[in-house]
């Protein structure tokens, strides 16, 4: 039976399961819970079969109907495909034990196939090892993603969906010139065909340079994050939750990713850019999450923030190489499920008292309490307070820092810390004290709290996990490329 | 499977697994909370009592889990864990009495005890931590723990306690954690060892050193009250009288000067850091805060304002002791942690059986209260006379030891900081008493609640009748086997001292 289990193409099932899964919810609308549900859950083993692969056999590679690179359609999967794959299931199973509970039958007879859609791109994206693949789901992930956020109607939902549409639609341009660029000097779309190839010259050049800008344009880094916003707070609650956590994740991996196989070689300057950039995130988003009045802006300004600590990775990976990368994914990842739990958290509490003005929160303590605790777990992985995998991932990133003396460096880490306690402390404390004019509530379902409070569980889990899930991001050993000098411990 | 090797994770759990269940209990389940709590603390007891025994027949109890490669969740149970621990355990059980006795009737309390349980816990943790990385992890969820008892009652002034309380505790954390991983990066270990680590590492290091110690001293400042980093304390005394007794006069502040031993023994190890001349500016600032906050202290009508100022004092004189680096005066400093816990909560359980009693809040209202109150009242003169260091109070072995200390490690000024700080002590609580003792009562007091024939409920009588009899005792006792000044003795030959 065991045997039977390795020998199932994971990969291909995780591809197509949730695609079955969109389709046959625009055929049974009557039914799109059930079916949407039982998706998720396959989704979720698929990824535990991988895993289990992964773990016996070391890198996957899979050629669609037995044709090879550079004619065929490649899967790849290691330990980094897996990691977010796994989080993408764990996040995607929480989201829609929440959505049966937060839409109504109209409402959810839309969602469940957009959201379906985006969960095939996901998954395609993280398995796909070839650079016109990775644009295809990059794509589809970008319509679906603006679908969902339009999903809202209203005025804001529709002139955030609108910005968002442009925005991701002018990445994906770039990144696809960045594409034809390299085919056209090399002749290959595979990863690994090219990061043997590829040399220092205008053209790598240029592609590395409109490749990269599309996706920081889709990763919403500083100063490129005008879009997200607006459309992360005007969407409807579970879909917030995973635009912030899962699809901006998705094309820092494919950043990461182009940078690990292809461009590491030539980039040590642009490395640095991307660094300081992440510092601007940092320091910028975290002082607008301050500035806000309305809980869901202040978390949409809380992934501006978050997302920059992501890119310090890349000056720092020159001396702490996986020290580094390991640092960045523990951050991504506990960011993925915090995040998730805290706009759902802030769904949950729009839907409670009908609005989301901070100072009006009204004992929310004690009225909602599993929200507020489910909000807090998720803020203190934010701030990178122990135990939790924030603290674990803001550790590594600081050892990699002070490694390499970069104290510029270390001193934005803590002091983003410190503003993100300010930002998230400013909701819990009013959550504390009564509303200066008492609102209509209504009551929150169950379910809809304990999705909320279980993720950011998960969050702070993640602070003990580390023994685990550092060794399942080292298979296949996909930050090794340039960790030459990576050990310099005294 | 040694049993030996679980003990310390399970002390943690008998107050963290009550605490957690008792999140989730209904606001009317009383008797059910209630028995969690008190049967927590006494499981609780009970394992501390285990434990003490076998260290001082020199068993160990280790829990190493994995945290990150190359680092352990370390929680270890050596001499002087355990003199923090039983403070802890003890003074747990009691102010859980007391709380219970207090909040009778008041809204939101399976919050209240579950975070009380959690902040217990995490103190604990501190208090056990073979490592800076576990020593950080607890610290910094004591800090988490003790916010929503800060704001427990949800008025604007909480709030902005609450919010100051969290500016200083969490920028003192981040100096921490920064200057934690610097050490890390510089040393790849970060074991508490007696003697230190770091004396093998060479000299190019030394300004790296002085820079990380001052970072950690700035760290663990925040909560210890050093000066000038002490202004979130007396604003915290909003919260309910049982989490300013047990959590501002003990927990929070000595998980501070606990850190503070910890590094200088244990993480510099005491000579290297003489050596360094680091403990020099520390003996003076641990000085300049007993001196500076006694004065503050003198100027508060303000009853627990005036007791938190003193606590910012007393607290330093761990301080103190520990920088003065001599063997005698660390046993000084290190046992006024016990000695400083039992007199300030019991002056603390005093402060609330007035103001829950008879709403007396201000100095300026107590004239003639020991009538009313004697027995509060005679529990509070002998917490008083501690604090000014009266013999046989334990206050006095503190102060005793300290000062021999000082003339051994040939820093005859500490004596007169001594002498000056008694002399304020006693100028700030002296008038105190007088006015409780004899001055005429008023007619009325602010809001008198009745008990019967008792002056008070017995839930609220006891606590600090035994914390003031414990103060007294442990003075008494000192020269036996069995007290805390003994075992400190202990720590000091077990550190190498």
């Amino acid at each position: 039976m065991g045997d039977f289990l390795l020998t199932i193409p994971w990969a291909v099932v995780l591809i197509l399961l949730p695609l079955v899964g969109a389709i046959a919810c625009f055929l049974w609308p009557k039914k799109v819970n059930q079916l949407g549900l039982i998706t998720l859950g396959g989704v979720f083993l698929s990824v535990v079969g991988l895993g289990a692969w992964l773990l016996e056999n070391g890198v996957y590679h899979h050629a669609v109907g037995g044709w090879n690179a550079p004619l065929g359609i490649q899967l790849y999967a290691d330990g980094l495909s897996l990691v977010m794959l796994g989080i993408t299931a764990l996040v995607g199973v929480a989201v829609s034990v929440y959505a049966t509970a937060y839409f109504d039958r109209s409402q959810s007879e839309r969602f469940w196939p957009l959201w379906l859609f985006l969960l095939t791109a996901l998954n395609a994206l993280f398995l796909s090892a070839d650079i016109f693949n990775l644009y295809v789901t990059l794509e589809l992930l970008g319509l679906s993603a603006v679908a969902l956020v339009a999903l809202g109607g209203g005025k804001a939902a529709l002139n955030g969906a609108m910005r968002y549409l442009l925005a991701s639609l002018l990445g994906s341009l770039l990144f696809l010139f960045g594409v034809a660029l390299l085919y056209h000097t090399y002749g290959s779309l595979d990863l690994a065909m090219l990061s043997e190839q590829v040399e220092s010259t205008p053209t790598v050049w240029m592609a590395l340079g409109l490749m990269s800008a599309g996706l920081l344009l889709k990763t919403a880094l500083f100063p490129l994050h005008f879009w997200l916003p607006p459309a992360h707070a005007s969407a409807f609650s579970p879909i917030s939750a995973l635009l912030s956590a899962l699809v901006v994740k998705a094309s820092f991996y494919l950043l990461l990713r182009l940078w690990l196989e292809i461009f590491w070689p030539i980039s040590g300057s642009v490395a640095g850019l991307f660094g300081v950039l992440g510092v601007m995130a940092i320091l910028w988003g975290s002082l607008q999450a301050l500035r806000q009045t309305r809980v869901k802006m202040l978390v949409a300004y809380s992934t501006v923030a978050q997302i920059g600590y992501l890119f310090l990775a890349f000056p720092l990976a020159m001396g702490a190489g996986v020290t580094a990368w390991n640092a960045v994914i523990y951050l991504a990842i506990s960011h993925a499920l915090a995040k998730a739990a805290m706009f759902m958290a802030a769904g949950n509490l729009l839907r409670f008292g009908g609005h989301d003005r901070i100072a009006d929160l009204d004992q929310l303590a004690q009225r909602l309490p599993l929200t507020i605790a489910a909000f807090a777990l998720a803020g203190v992985s934010f701030i990178g307070l122990p135990p939790s995998g924030g603290f674990i991932g803001k550790w590594l990133l600081l050892e990699a820092a002070l490694m390499q003396g970069r104290w510029d460096l270390a001193v934005v880490m803590v002091l983003g810390g410190i503003l993100a306690a300010m930002y998230i402390f400013k909701v819990l404390g009013y959550a504390f004290t009564e509303a200066s004019k008492p609102s209509k509530v209504k009551t929150v379902p169950v379910r809809m709290e304990w999705a909320a409070l279980l993720l950011a569980s998960g969050a702070i889990l993640l602070g003990f996990l580390a023994p685990l899930i550092l060794p399942l991001l080292a298979i296949g050993t996909p930050f090794d490329a340039f960790s030459g000098n990576e050990e310099i411990m005294p | 499977m040694n049993w030996n090797d679980w003990l310390p994770l399970l002390l943690i759990a008998s107050s963290l697994i009550p605490g957690l269940i008792i999140f989730g209990l209904a606001e009317q389940r009383v008797r059910l909370r209630t028995t969690l709590n008190l049967s927590g603390s006494v499981i609780n007891l009970l394992l501390v009592g285990w434990m003490l025994w076998g260290v001082y027949h020199g068993q160990h109890f280790e829990t190493r889990l994995p945290l990150l490669p190359g680092l352990d969740l370390v929680l270890r149970a050596g001499p002087l864990s355990l003199l923090f621990v039983t403070l802890s355990a003890v003074l747990w059980l009691l102010t859980t009495i007391y709380a219970i006795g207090y909040l009778e009737g008041s809204p939101h309390r399976s919050r209240f005890f579950g975070f009380f349980s959690l902040c217990v816990s995490a103190t604990i943790g501190v208090a056990m931590s073979g490592n800076l990385i576990t020593f950080l992890l607890f610290y910094e969820l004591l800090t988490l723990a003790t916010y929503p008892l800060i704001v427990h009652r949800g008025t604007e002034a909480a709030r902005h306690a609450g919010k100051i309380y969290l500016r200083y505790t969490l920028i003192g954390g981040g100096l921490l954690m920064f200057a934690t991983v610097w050490l890390y990066t510089l040393t790849g270990t970060l074991e508490f060892t007696p003697q230190g680590f770091l004396h093998a590492l060479g000299d190019e290091h030394r300004p790296a050193l002085v820079m990380i110690f001052i970072l950690l001293i700035a760290g663990l400042g925040v909560k210890a009250a050093l000066i000038p980093l002490h202004g979130w304390l007396p604003l915290a005394m909003i919260a309910p009288a049982p989490v300013s007794a047990l959590l501002h006069a003990v927990a929070v502040v000595k998980a501070g000067a606990f850190g503070i031993v910890r590094v200088v023994y244990d993480v510099f190890g005491i000579n290297f850091a003489t050596d360094l001349g680091v403990t020099a500016p520390l003996a003076w600032l641990a000085a300049f805060t007993i001196l500076y906050a006694s004065m503050r202290a003198l100027y508060q009508d303000d009853l627990k304002r005036r007791l938190a100022f003193s606590t910012i004092s007393q607290v330093s004189y761990i301080t103190l002791g520990v920088a003065i680096a001599g063997p005698m005066a660390a046993i000084g400093g290190v046992v006024h942690l016990v000695h400083q816990g039992l007199m300030k909560i019991t002056l603390f359980f005093c402060a609330g059986n007035l103001a829950e009693t008879l709403g007396i809040h201000k100095i300026s209202e107590m004239d003639g209260v020991g009538q009313r109150m004697p027995w509060t009242m005679a529990a509070f003169t002998i917490g008083v006379f501690g604090m000014i260091g009266a013999p046989p109070t334990a206050g006095f072995i503190t102060k005793w030891y300290l000062g021999m200390g000082a003339l051994e490690a040939g820093q005859s000024w500490v004596i007169w900081v001594l002498v000056g700080s008694s002399l304020l002590n006693a100028a700030y609580f002296l008038p105190i008493l007088h006015r409780v003792w004899f001055r005429k009562p008023p007619e009325h007091w602010p809001e008198e609640r009745c008990f019967g024939r008792q002056e008070t409920a017995w839930m609220l009588l006891l606590p600090p009748i035994v914390t003031a009899l414990l103060a007294l005792g442990v003075g008494l006792i000192a020269a036996t086997a069995f007290s805390p000044l003994a075992w400190a003795k202990l720590i000091a030959e077990r550190e190498g001292l």
